[in-house]
């Protein structure tokens, strides 16, 4: 077991990188053993869980994407949030998506109506009317987010 | 037992890459240079389309591509490579046994795949691989791996394909290799295609009408494997654990041309380290070492210089802390005064297996020592970047180092290279 006790503070960077990556973990205790006396747990030993299972099980198809700016607070999501983004997905009404308009990403809530499509903010302020989306050259769907990573 | 085979190939490899982080690049002319930014190594449709040429040097298209406003970037293997493990990984969702070929070329087993609509099966594939990781592929689907290539060549070509062709009925096959240039087929290339020429053959069609004595008078035995594979007889099959390497060459281009012996020295020894890791990555060791030094070749009678030296190891190694002293000193046996250099490397050779080493009488025993030691490097540099153990040597300044004028972020392998979403 303790092959797997990874250190938090060197890499605190890096211990981000795997959340889309198979075959690490981040044990959420550990235990040490002693000599002489088997462990009774030795039977019932099960795998770490697994943040990046959790935040998505298709590692090929999940991207990271950082949240800039404050479009999408009364969603819950806040400036410095990671969206984790899987683009294998087809996006339905209601979805939180990462579209490509106006040159720049953006995350937004999708809005399938009768005449158009809209990206649609979600907060108290007035300055982030809808973006309605006619054409390809209006904007680009680019995946869904599908959760969120924060960090106190 | 029925053979068929895959070949996926993206299209466009390392312009889709770039593209795909910057969508506002759809349908604009885009070029990836070599290291270095020495040459064109991958363009985008619109690119070929202006009749930029592979390998060109940067500076004899700069004009051409600041008129017509071509988007240049250096290469980003970190990038790249990332890119095509994700494709990989969705390829696998479709084939028990994918053997990748290249970064971007993968072979897939479809053999005995006896219930499933196989046309339907590839464009599965084609339109599933874009969607889940951004890269467009084409896809051809044949009897033998020389055939599939073929497909998907075609496939890439023609309008009607649109990207996905499976070469199964005869008549399809027999038009497929009349449409296909000898130079064209896989195996073959355009030094062979000149002399197949003198004796009439210029499309694949032509070479399978050959009896095998022909083909195995001019173009050996292997050309003979590639024309039986054109006729639908299977004798390549997939490599599904890459073989090991006869010899490992770490090289490259230096940013600048450097005079002093300590500058280069810095470079070599971190191609040694390389070098070792890569050895010990597939658990070999090497007999011998060769190091090389060079000038531009492009310079003036008196500017110019090459050497080698070749090193003889006491016993086979992977260790750095063997392969880099004696690389450093067949280093300072060539390097000469006064000259410009441009470039320097190491090549190991006589590849062993780890487990199979004749100790030498006069080793000093360092041998266990060193396998550990190097395991807890190897761990460290998996774990923390390659750059995180570094040997004094090796130098802090990099003045060697590739100049990447345009270099993308690795917007999926580092956290701070993140696509940012208002």
């Amino acid at each position: 077991m303790e092959a797997a006790i990874i250190p938090l503070h060197p890499i605190e960077e890096q211990r981000f990188l795997i959340i889309i990556d198979q075959g690490n973990s981040l044990p959420l205790f550990t235990t040490t053993v002693q000599a002489g006396f088997p462990s009774p747990a030795t039977d019932y030993s099960a795998e770490p869980i697994d943040l990046n299972t959790y935040s998505s099980a298709h590692p090929a198809s999940t991207f990271l994407v950082e949240v800039v700016g404050e479009s999408m607070v009364k969603a819950g999501i806040m400036p410095k949030d990671l969206a984790i983004v899987n683009r294998d997905l087809k996006p339905k009404d209601g979805n939180i998506v990462l579209a490509f308009v106006d040159g720049g990403f953006t995350i937004k809530r999708l809005r399938l109506e009768k005449d158009a499509t809209y990206l649609v903010a979600e907060t108290e302020s007035d300055s982030f009317p809808p973006i309605r989306v006619d054409s390809p050259e209006d904007g680009m769907f680019w995946g869904v987010v599908v959760g969120i990573h924060r960090k106190y | 037992m029925t053979s068929l085979f895959a070949l996926v190939d993206c299209n466009n490899f390392y312009a889709s890459c770039e593209r795909l982080f910057k969508p506002d690049l759809a349908e604009k002319p885009i070029v990836v240079l070599s290291n270095n930014d020495g040459c064109v190594i991958a363009r985008s449709n619109e690119a070929k389309a202006l009749g930029i040429k592979m390998g060109t040097p940067l500076f004899e298209i700069r004009d051409l591509l600041a008129r017509d406003g071509v988007h240049v970037f250096s290469s980003n293997y970190e990038l790249y490579g990332d890119m095509s493990r994700r494709v990989v990984l969705i390829l696998s969702e479709y084939s028990p046994n994918v053997e990748v070929y290249s970064i971007d070329e993968s072979f897939l087993d479809l053999g005995n795949f006896l219930h499933v609509d196989i046309h339907r099966h590839a464009s599965a594939i084609w339109e599933r691989v874009p969607r889940a990781t951004g890269i467009p592929v084409a896809v051809g689907v044949a009897a033998t791996k020389t055939l599939a290539k073929l497909a998907n060549r075609l496939a890439k070509k023609s309008r009607k394909a649109n990207g996905v062709l499976v070469l199964t009925e005869p008549a399809h096959i027999q038009a497929a290799l009349k449409a296909t240039e000898i130079g064209d087929v896989w195996g073959v290339g355009r030094r062979y295609a000149k002399k197949l020429a003198t004796f009439g053959v210029h499309t694949a069609y032509d070479l399978t009408r050959k009896p095998d004595s022909f083909v195995k008078k001019h173009l050996t035995i292997v050309g003979l494997r590639t024309v039986k594979e054109l006729r639908g007889e299977p004798c390549i099959d997939l490599e599904m654990v890459p073989p090991s390497k006869q010899n490992i060459c770490t090289s490259r281009s230096f940013g600048q041309p450097l005079t002093d012996l300590s500058d280069i020295e810095e470079a070599l020894a971190t191609h040694a380290v390389r070098c070792a890791t890569k050895l010990r990555k597939q658990k070999s060791c090497a007999a011998a070492l060769t190091v090389f030094l060079e000038t531009s070749r492009f310079g003036q009678a008196g500017q110019m210089y090459f050497n080698n030296r070749t090193v003889k190891l006491d016993s086979p190694s992977a260790s750095e802390l063997v392969l880099m002293p004696a690389a450093l000193e067949a280093l300072r046996a060539i390097f000469r005064k006064g000259f410009r250099y441009k470039k320097t490397g190491i090549i190991v050779t006589g590849i062993c297996p780890a487990g199979q080493i004749q100790e030498s009488i006069f080793s000093a025993g360092t041998r266990e020592r060193d396998t550990g030691l190097m395991q807890a490097l190897d761990s460290l540099r998996e774990r923390y970047g390659h750059g995180t153990v570094k040997y004094g040597v090796q130098g802090t300044e990099g003045k060697w180092q590739m100049q990447s004028g345009n270099v993308s972020p690795c917007y999926t392998t580092r956290l701070d290279d993140l696509i940012k979403a208002w």
